[in-house]
């Protein structure tokens, strides 16, 4: 994965990734009001990683994204997903009972379903990130 | 016969031409993008059936990134499949008894899009009244997948939690310590 690729390759990712996280992000914070989600939006962003390191090489990714800090975002993610339960918990509700999180339920369920679809994203796209960067690097052993 | 049929129908029959096609192929390369392009078309029926969030994920995952990590996976393993030698007798009755069992399963079914099918009597209507009032975000699907269903979801990001920690452990340095191993019994001898 160390050669350089074709200048029209790179030309045409550099134009594309950018587009795509900021259109991962888009699914991600507006899962609520149209179709998509934590979990689409994780992978559209995973996908323009991957994209940025089949044309760019893996060794120039992560520089960007390095695999420690990766795998650190994999639980991150759950823990995030699986805290809102306990904060839920300890505000006097039942586990992932978004109602108690705020003064008004309405309220409440914003900031829980915003906070778990973040908690989905950021363990989904690590995930993905991860799983491509282990393939990699087995294959260049 | 209106639009939406003859798309179900050209559909449907280039999801089964693919299976077919994919069934046969030995090499691994073009089976890996058929079964992007068989991702692809299912997401396309998935639009039809409004089901546009199932569409997006269908898409991104099965289209886009299961076949690049399916095409990593490739560059390890090698490109062709090894031919099987044994005969093909037993696994060609298990399938057909376990098509058969599934079929069989079908005929006790409701009616495709029967309204009043248990799915749509039980729950659903009151997810569909209440979730503006209980929740109050447009989007239904995703108030029943991160609310009414919060446990689920916690459950399906644990699975994909587990998958990497599997392919870390699979793939994280194994070979590296094969090659000291080898390196330390270098030396001893």
């Amino acid at each position: 994965m160390n050669k350089k690729r074709s200048l029209i390759l790179r030309e045409v990712c550099n134009l594309i990734v950018p587009a795509v996280l900021l259109y991962a992000f888009y699914v991600q914070f507006h899962g609520d009001y149209g179709p998509g989600g934590g979990f689409q939006a994780g992978v559209i962003f995973a996908a323009a990683v991957i994209l940025y390191a089949l044309v760019y090489g893996r060794e120039k990714t992560q520089k960007i994204f390095p695999t420690s800090v990766v795998r650190y975002f994999v639980s991150i993610g759950l823990l995030l997903y699986a805290g809102v339960g306990v904060a839920s918990l300890f505000m006097g509700g039942n586990y992932l009972d978004y109602n108690v999180l705020a003064h008004d339920p309405l309220y409440g369920q914003h900031i829980g379903i915003f906070i778990i679809e973040l908690g989905v994203g950021i363990t989904v796209a690590a995930v993905m990130i991860m799983i491509f960067y282990m393939l990699d690097e087995y294959a260049d052993k | 016969m209106d639009i939406q049929t003859i798309i179900n129908f050209s559909l449907l029959t280039l999801l089964a031409l693919t299976a077919i096609i994919l069934l046969r192929l030995q090499n691994l390369l073009a089976a890996v993008l058929l079964s992007g392009i068989y991702s692809l078309l299912s997401a396309g029926l998935f639009v039809i059936l409004d089901a546009v969030d199932v569409a997006f994920t269908e898409a991104a995952v099965g289209a886009g990134l299961t076949t690049v990590l399916l095409l990593g996976a490739i560059a390890i393993t090698g490109r062709e499949q090894s031919v099987t030698r044994h005969s093909k007798l037993l696994p060609i009755a298990v399938t057909t008894i376990t098509a058969a069992a599934l079929i069989y399963g079908t005929l006790d079914m409701p009616k495709f899009g029967d309204p009043m099918a248990p799915i749509h009597t039980y729950v659903a209507p009151r997810y569909i009244e209440q979730s503006d009032e209980e929740i109050g975000i447009p989007n239904i699907v995703t108030s029943v997948l991160a609310s009414y269903r919060g446990y689920d979801t916690l459950g399906e990001v644990t699975v994909v939690f587990t998958a990497a920690i599997g392919v870390m452990l699979l793939l994280g340095g194994s070979r590296k310590s094969k090659n000291q191993n080898l390196n330390k019994t270098d030396k001893n001898e």
